[in-house]
């Protein structure tokens, strides 16, 4: 029975931008044929589809659809709408694979898989895996699902209290579940997983409660568990062994991951795994980021608190790591390295070679070279940064502002960018048409104190009050359109609020995202000029996709709802005279609770 | 040496002491930061979470032991600067402020304001934090002696202006921690 499922579903996809125009639009024709008609087709591209959070393995959030494009998007109407029944952070991107399209919402977990065949897209079946109610308290920020991953006819997520889920795409049956955390020792599951040959890659959350990072591979076949990779402690647990070779020296040497930390600190220690996995088949390496060291009270932590704040490039069948880069070395601002890392082929200084695009929270564009991990360039891409004077090039490592180190008892102001950074979790896009990545992002500053942070396991442990502001021009967000080789914004739009939610750029050259405040907005991607709006019922936090519906016309889609550490203020009914609330990003959002209100609804657009 | 001159000196003195004195007042003497081997506050097992989650014991545990809570803390809690005080350590101490944050809310809901989900009174504050509630507050049974829970119980309750002003705590060691407690209106409960 599921070997039936798997043969309508066998569809393989590559980064679009690796076929000509010409062949993309065969693509599309075969695409379309084989839906229609339900078959198997190999090697063909989903082209229209959307089967991962960030579009493809690369996480360009790039669609190759070009119908609505920036002369007729301002055409744009309402296609339909769905409910979430949540009224929390809805952070996730929908995923469209054939003619179903899968929701998942924050806690308690819904996945909603709707009928795109049918005008109105009725709900097909809902699946609800039950998350212990108490996994809420300890989500540092809001309790949000980031969203889900396709593979052979399965959905893979991840519920708020620890588990990895199987689901059946077709019938909403559960497959698997696997039990990875403990909600008791504050950890939690929020990102997004990625499959990579027949393995669910996966990572938890909780840099704010002590809790240790990994990334854990599953099999996706039962969820067994075949390998994790911790971020802190000694080498067997990194899985650091004899083909690990990064390209710095300040990162080779044994067990780092303990002689860089105080006395069993590591235990610990952070280095969550929350963002985005990127995957280049070429190579065989996965990406991803590490999260801040805990406590966020530096001086409880002499030394560089390895592996967190950085990258790891790893092979996806066994784990071992490849090669490492520390973007904040003993992180002082809770500057986690979970951004997403977007990987792309461009001639750099004349010759072709294979990037990562990284926009750290630290303030700076990463520019990496993804066999080696040679930084090339690290430039400053969301405003002022005060918190350290740049990036040397040579050594690779970042060089910090003694005016901005947090000391005991000492108020440090005008730190910028603010913990959250100059940009969070929410995903730039690439687009190979402009060869701009579209940052949606914050510009927020901030002054905090430190104190001794007592560990108990399950209760945060931060050790820092912080009150987070606007930044320099009073503006909260923006969207940048950075171009990579000159390596300077070619358009920037700023936005009242922090821009939270996602971005995505298709072969129309428009660029979408949506505002805190619940508008969801079309940019030409050429020169950022605003094509067209929309007002949603509540802030979107999410990430709006691209996709081809059964019937032949494309559409766009996004959840709103208000939420994730910008926006709890209003999906948790927070108090904002207390300026310290949620972290300090309470102060930045006070006037947020009068301009939306909490909601979670799936918006569909479509030319008339 | 005359008196008058003695006058002057003992003035000059009194001058003198006075700031020296004021100095000492404000003075705040912060925590160092502990050692990785030496860590301040309790630590050890897993908080369980609140009741009506696997907590173990199961229901029947958590009835009996919730019974055992009084609805009303004895005297020399509630009318004592120094408990509520000493309750505003513990706040921090038991690391309340990572989750309400200095009482706004975070990962938990504010305290501040006029919505209390499971109560206002002492007994209903005690209970939960002693009990733990289902939707992420942990129990803090065995980590408190009565002493402690008490004035963190008359502390909370300070925080949303329930106790008297010149009780209430009326300065913070935290970075714009908003208004002093013993500043803050009174809220009155919506519900409950």
């Amino acid at each position: 029975m599921e070997k039936k499922k798997a043969v309508v579903l066998t569809v393989r996809y590559r980064p679009p931008r690796s076929l000509a125009p010409r062949h993309r639009r065969r693509a599309t024709g075969l695409l379309v044929a084989s839906c229609i008609v339900g078959a198997a087709f190999g090697q063909a591209l989903p082209e229209g589809q959307w089967h991962a959070p960030a579009g493809d393995p690369a996480n360009t959030r790039y669609s190759p659809l070009q119908q609505i494009d920036r002369h007729n998007v301002a055409g744009l109407r309402l296609a339909f709408r769905f409910p979430t029944d949540t009224r929390t952070g809805l952070e996730a991107a929908p995923l469209v694979v054939g003619s179903t399209m899968v929701i998942v919402t924050p806690y308690p977990n819904h996945l909603y898989a709707l009928d795109l065949s049918t005008p109105t897209a009725t709900l097909k079946w809902r699946y609800s895996p039950s998350p212990a109610p108490a996994s809420q308290g300890v989500a540092c920020c809001d309790a949000v699902n980031r969203g889900v991953a396709f593979d052979q006819g399965r959905l893979f997520f991840n519920t708020l209290d620890n588990q990895t889920v199987a689901v059946d795409l077709e019938t909403g049956r559960e497959l698997w579940r696997t039990r990875l955390g403990d909600i008791r020792r504050g950890e939690t599951m929020t990102m997004a997983p990625l499959v990579a040959k027949g393995k669910v890659l996966v990572g938890n959350s909780g840099g704010e409660m002590g809790v240790r990072g990994w990334l854990t591979a599953l099999d996706a076949a039962d969820g067994h568990i075949v390998w994790r990779a911790y971020s802190t402690g000694p080498d067997a647990d990194v899985r650091i062994g004899p083909d690990f070779k990064p390209f710095y020296g300040q990162d080779r040497g044994r067990d780092l991951g303990v002689s860089s930390w105080p006395p069993d600190a590591w235990k610990t220690g952070g280095g969550n795994v929350w963002g985005f996995v990127s995957y280049d088949p070429k190579l065989d390496l996965v990406y991803y980021g590490t999260a801040n060291p805990g406590p966020w009270n530096p001086e409880q932590r002499p030394g560089d608190n390895r592996w967190t704040a950085g990258l790891f490039a790893r092979r996806p069948d066994t784990g071992d790591a490849v090669w490492f880069y520390q973007f904040s070395p003993h992180d002082l601002h809770d500057y986690d390295g979970v951004n997403e890392n977007v990987l792309v082929d461009l001639p750099w200084q004349g010759t072709p070679r294979r990037l990562l695009l990284h926009p750290d929270r630290n303030g700076y564009l990463y520019v990496i070279d993804r066999a080696s991990g040679e930084v090339l360039a690290a430039d400053p891409y969301g405003g002022a940064v005060t918190t350290s004077t740049g990036v040397d090039l040579k050594t690779g490592k970042l060089l910090y502002n003694p005016r901005t180190e947090p000391r005991l008892g000492k108020a440090v102001r005008d730190i910028c960018p603010a913990s959250p950074g100059a940009k969070d979790w929410q995903p730039s896009a690439w687009s190979p048409r402009t060869q701009r990545l579209y940052i949606p992002r914050q510009n927020l500053c901030q002054d905090a104190t430190t104190y001794a942070a007592s560990y108990i396991a399950g209760t945060p442990y931060v050790g820092a009050d912080v009150k987070i502001r606007a930044g320099a021009g009073g503006h909260r967000g923006a969207v940048t359109a950075w171009d990579p080789l000159q390596r300077r914004a070619a358009w920037q739009v700023t936005e009242d609020l922090p821009v939270w939610s996602g971005a995505l750029v298709t072969a129309g050259d428009v660029v979408f995202y949506g505002t805190m405040d619940g508008e969801f907005k079309a940019l030409d991607a050429t020169d950022g000029r605003l094509l067209w709006r929309f007002r949603t019922d509540s802030g979107i936090v999410g990430q709006p996709i691209a996709y081809r519906g059964p019937d032949g016309r494309q559409y766009i889609a996004v959840l709103a709802g208000v939420g994730g550490w910008a926006g709890k203020i209003v999906s948790l009914g927070l108090d904002g005279r207390d300026p310290t609330a949620a972290l300090g990003f309470a102060n930045a959002m006070k006037d947020l609770p009068s301009r939306t209100r909490p909601g979670g609804m799936l918006y569909v657009f479509a030319l008339p | 040496m005359s008196s008058r001159c003695l006058d002057m000196t003992l003035c000059a003195a009194l001058l003198l002491a006075l700031p020296l004195a004021g100095c000492e007042r404000e003075m705040r003497r912060f925590d160092t930061p502990p050692k990785a081997t030496d860590r301040a506050g309790p630590q050890g097992a897993a908080l369980r979470p609140g009741p009506f989650a696997s907590a173990p014991g199961g229901p029947d545990a958590q009835a009996r032991s919730m019974s055992q809570v009084p609805r009303q803390p004895p005297p020399g809690y509630e009318e004592n600067a120094f408990a509520v005080a000493q309750g505003k350590r513990w706040y921090r101490w038991f690391n309340c402020n990572g989750c309400h944050a200095n009482g706004g809310g975070g990962m938990g809901p504010a305290l501040i304001d006029a919505t209390w989900r499971y109560g206002r009174q002492p007994g209903d504050i005690a209970e939960t934090i002693l009990q733990g509630r289902p939707n992420g507050m942990p129990s803090f049974a065995g980590r408190l002696n009565e002493e402690q829970l008490w004035q963190l119980t008359a502390y909370v309750r300070s925080m949303s202006g329930q106790l008297r002003a010149d009780v209430a705590p009326s300065r913070s060691d935290a970075l714009s921690a908003g208004e002093p407690e013993s500043r803050r209106e009174t809220q009155r409960p919506g519900r409950r």
